[in-house]
């Protein structure tokens, strides 16, 4: 039995596109999913999230079948690069979401959550409202609501992706402190190989619909000019 | 970045419709103030009067609830299937009513609802003894309805689609169940919309005319406009026509007073190349809830337009259509419409360059900020001054002319263009300011102006969105029995007036197979103007 994530011959037509993922992801590690546009990352994570359903094939996370289950059934969490707050609900209530679907809390609840916010930096954030926070800000609230639904597969969309240099790398040191907190499982779709080099263990290359490369980190960017090797050495 | 003749011709042409405007307008009212003062005053709050406008706002309100608490379960329907069977189809059917006119759609109803229709027909056959009865409140109501459901829909679902994807996403990843995600996602988004959705129809049905004409019942189901009507048409009583219409106009300018502070909506989505992903409501029941909620929504719509269709077909169509009396008011109409539509075009484009050249100043002054304001309420004037009351007042002054008769085509004309006027500024003002944006610097380092700049840079871009303002115009002038309610005769036929003169003398089969042609018409000019403006928006 495999403890991570199994794509076992999963495949999947979308329009004029054909799909074909079989890979193993390894359970309490990062895994940068890097390729081109369109060559299917993100319709590979929509397929861990269950967003998207394969049409044969089966996806196991920690040894169990979740080929059909519901995204909310399976042990993920998700972050997209944007509109992960509910723009009209405030800050404490879009992290509480993830406590209870429903909004029923009980008070440890709501002190778990403010403790959330308290552990990215968001301490004093709850009643404000997501349009009145910086983008960074946004994706911290984002990761306290991951942080309290505490899932053992984290999944994450470009999350930086429209954040500048300096933030990007505070966030993804925020994303390694939490990653190595919890252990657990990190998915993450990027077009940073410095981003790939400071966090990720392992890199799927997806091409055309299709793994490419399944690789650690040293011997994907040693594929790449040497100055990046540089930087992976202060991971 | 205009030249100075250029400028000056803008503001010019805007003065000029803004004269016309105010002396047209202006002359109506200013009799309606002068005739018998006295008597008017005295007649304002009569217990007749009173029941009116009671009555008015009455119907109104219960159409506007009716209309949105059904059109929001159908949006939320239809959002939540993206890829429902025959969806694009629903939706262009949920447009049709828009552009239908208000009297063809009257008689569908009646053919579904009516004493005679297929649903009497199903219960009497049924054993039942009691028919449904459409006349009165009811029947207002149903016609209200029908129109509006159809555009609020249309409204919510904008807005529910317009969410980001990814809120559908995460409330699946959250395990949101449905009432959750109609908590937290749904309804917010909707309860943004919902007053100005809600008060841009009680605007419609506070001042709609010709449904309550011919599905009123007599004076306990009567509004404001029908009213002042019979007070001319048939009482001739201009003190009371005069008292209805200040209670009229105080109604609308404080309805628009109060929409003005509510967000507006509008249809216009952005689904370019997003796809929408939606998890929840998969279950049977959701599932079954959707489908019939949406199933009974276009029936709803649907039925009545099949029922003018198939009335239609059975009337003698070639016949009709070599009538002398046909050949007339076709004629007739089709003069009055394609000259309300040129003049609410021109008067449109230019209001709109009026305004461009203002802005173009660096610093206008107040007198041209002021002008500005003026301009761009021009065109919603007529919002507040509805057509009939326009009429009235026109009424009163030629009268002291002689024959109304002859004077009145020029004033549908008029007054039609100006209903128009609204509708051909919102099509056209975008469509010129992005053009004005994206030529003006260029055309001005090139040194191009005048003739040429209209003919080479102007005309090729803006031709599409001017016809579908003349379509719209044109299609709204068609159907429109409002304004020549009030001046029809035997001298002044316009096809609304013909349908509506023939229905009432109980020519049923031809009033059908001529609202059949009238509806067609109006339709095909819609649909002509709503695809040169989705190419041009792809463009």
């Amino acid at each position: 039995m495999h403890d991570g994530i199994v794509l076992d011959k999963v495949a999947l037509t979308l329009g004029k596109t054909s799909f074909a993922f079989d890979c193993r992801i390894e359970p309490g590690a990062v895994t940068a999913i890097a390729g081109p546009s369109g060559a299917g990352k993100s319709t590979l994570l929509n397929l861990i999230a269950g967003f998207e359903r394969p049409q044969s094939g089966h996806i196991l996370i920690a040894g169990i079948d979740q080929t059909l289950s519901h995204p909310s059934e399976r042990p993920v969490s998700v972050v997209f690069q944007d509109h992960n707050l509910f723009a009209h609900l405030d800050i404490f209530t879009n992290v509480a979401l993830g406590l209870n679907p429903s909004l029923r809390l009980s008070p440890q609840d709501r002190d778990r959550a403010e403790n959330a916010l308290v552990r990215v930096g968001l301490a004093g954030f709850g009643k404000r409202m997501p349009g009145s926070l910086s983008g960074g800000e946004k994706q911290r609230a984002a990761f306290a609501r991951a942080l309290l639904r505490n899932k053992p597969v984290l999944l994450l969309d470009e999350p930086f992706a429209a954040l500048d240099t300096d933030l990007r790398l505070q966030m993804s040191a925020l994303l390694l402190d939490l990653h190595k907190e919890n252990a657990n499982t990190v998915v993450m779709i990027t077009h940073d190989r410095e981003e790939i080099a400071r966090i990720a263990d392992r890199i799927l290359h997806v091409e055309k619909g299709q793994i490419a490369t399944d690789e650690a980190k040293a011997d994907y960017l040693s594929r790449f000019a040497a100055p990046v090797s540089a930087l992976s050495g202060t991971v | 970045m205009l030249t100075t003749a250029e400028r000056r011709r803008g503001i010019v042409a805007g003065l000029v419709v803004l004269a016309a405007v105010i002396v047209f307008v202006g002359t109506a009212i200013a009799t309606l103030l002068a005739w018998d003062g006295d008597q008017s005053a005295s007649r304002l709050f009569t217990a007749y009067t009173w029941s009116i406008l009671r009555f008015t706002l009455w119907q109104a309100a219960l159409s506007t609830l009716l209309s949105v608490a059904f059109a929001i379960p159908v949006a939320l329907a239809l959002a939540r299937r993206p890829r429902f069977a025959g969806r694009a189809w629903i939706l262009r059917l949920m447009a049709l009513p828009m552009g239908l006119p208000a009297l063809v759609g009257a008689l569908g109803l009646l053919g579904v609802w009516g004493r005679q229709g297929v649903l009497n027909g199903w219960l009497t056959a049924a054993g039942l003894e009691h028919p449904v009865s459409v006349y009165g409140l009811s029947g207002i109501l149903l016609a209200h309805t029908f129109f509006n459901i159809p555009l609020a829909v249309r409204l919510l679902l904008a807005v529910l689609e317009r969410l980001p994807a990814e809120y559908w996403l995460l409330s699946a990843s959250l395990g949101m169940k449905p009432l959750s995600i109609f908590r937290f996602v749904e309804w917010p988004a909707l309860a943004r919309v919902v007053p100005g959705v809600a008060g841009l129809i009680f605007m419609l049905c506070a001042t709609s005319f010709t449904l309550v004409l011919v599905l009123g019942g007599g004076p306990a189901a009567t509004t404001l406009e029908v009213a002042i009507y019979h007070a001319l048409r048939f009482d001739f009583d201009p003190p009371r026509a005069v008292a209805l219409a200040f209670l009229q106009i105080a109604l609308t300018a404080a309805v628009i007073g109060l929409i003005a502070f509510l967000p507006a909506a509008t249809d216009t989505v952005w689904t370019a190349g997003r796809k929408v992903l939606r998890l929840d409501g998969r279950s049977s029941a959701s599932r079954l809830w959707d489908g019939l909620i949406i199933a009974v929504a276009v029936i709803f719509v649907a039925s009545p337009l099949f029922s003018v269709l198939v009335a239609g077909l059975r009337a003698d169509l070639w016949k009709l259509v070599n009538g002398p009396r046909f050949i007339q008011a076709a004629t007739t109409s089709l003069v009055i419409a394609v000259t309300a539509a040129v003049i609410a075009v021109s008067a449109s484009l230019a209001i709109i360059t009026a305004r461009q050249a203002i802005r173009d100043r660096r610093d206008p002054n107040i007198a041209a900020r002021l002008l500005s304001t003026s301009l761009a309420g021009t065109s919603s004037l007529v919002l507040v001054v509805p057509p009939i009351i326009l009429g009235t007042g026109w009424f009163l002054v030629l009268r002291q002319f002689g024959n109304v008769a002859a004077f009145a085509p020029f004033l549908v004309a008029f007054i039609n263009a100006l209903m128009a006027l609204p509708f051909a500024v919102r099509v056209l003002e975008p469509a010129l300011d992005d053009h004005h944006h994206q030529t003006a610097r260029l055309a001005t380092s090139l040194g191009i102006s005048g003739p040429a700049k209209w003919r080479l840079i102007d005309l090729p871009v803006l031709t599409r969105p001017i016809l579908t303002a003349l379509s719209f115009a044109m299609a709204l002038s068609l159907g429109d029995l409002g304004a020549v309610a009030l001046f029809g005769s035997s001298e002044l036929v316009t096809l609304p007036w013909l349908v509506y003169s023939t229905l009432s003398s109980y020519r049923t089969n031809d009033a059908d197979g001529l609202a059949l042609i009238l509806g067609v018409i109006c339709l095909a000019l819609t649909i002509l103007g709503t695809a040169g403006k989705k190419e041009n928006a792809n463009a």
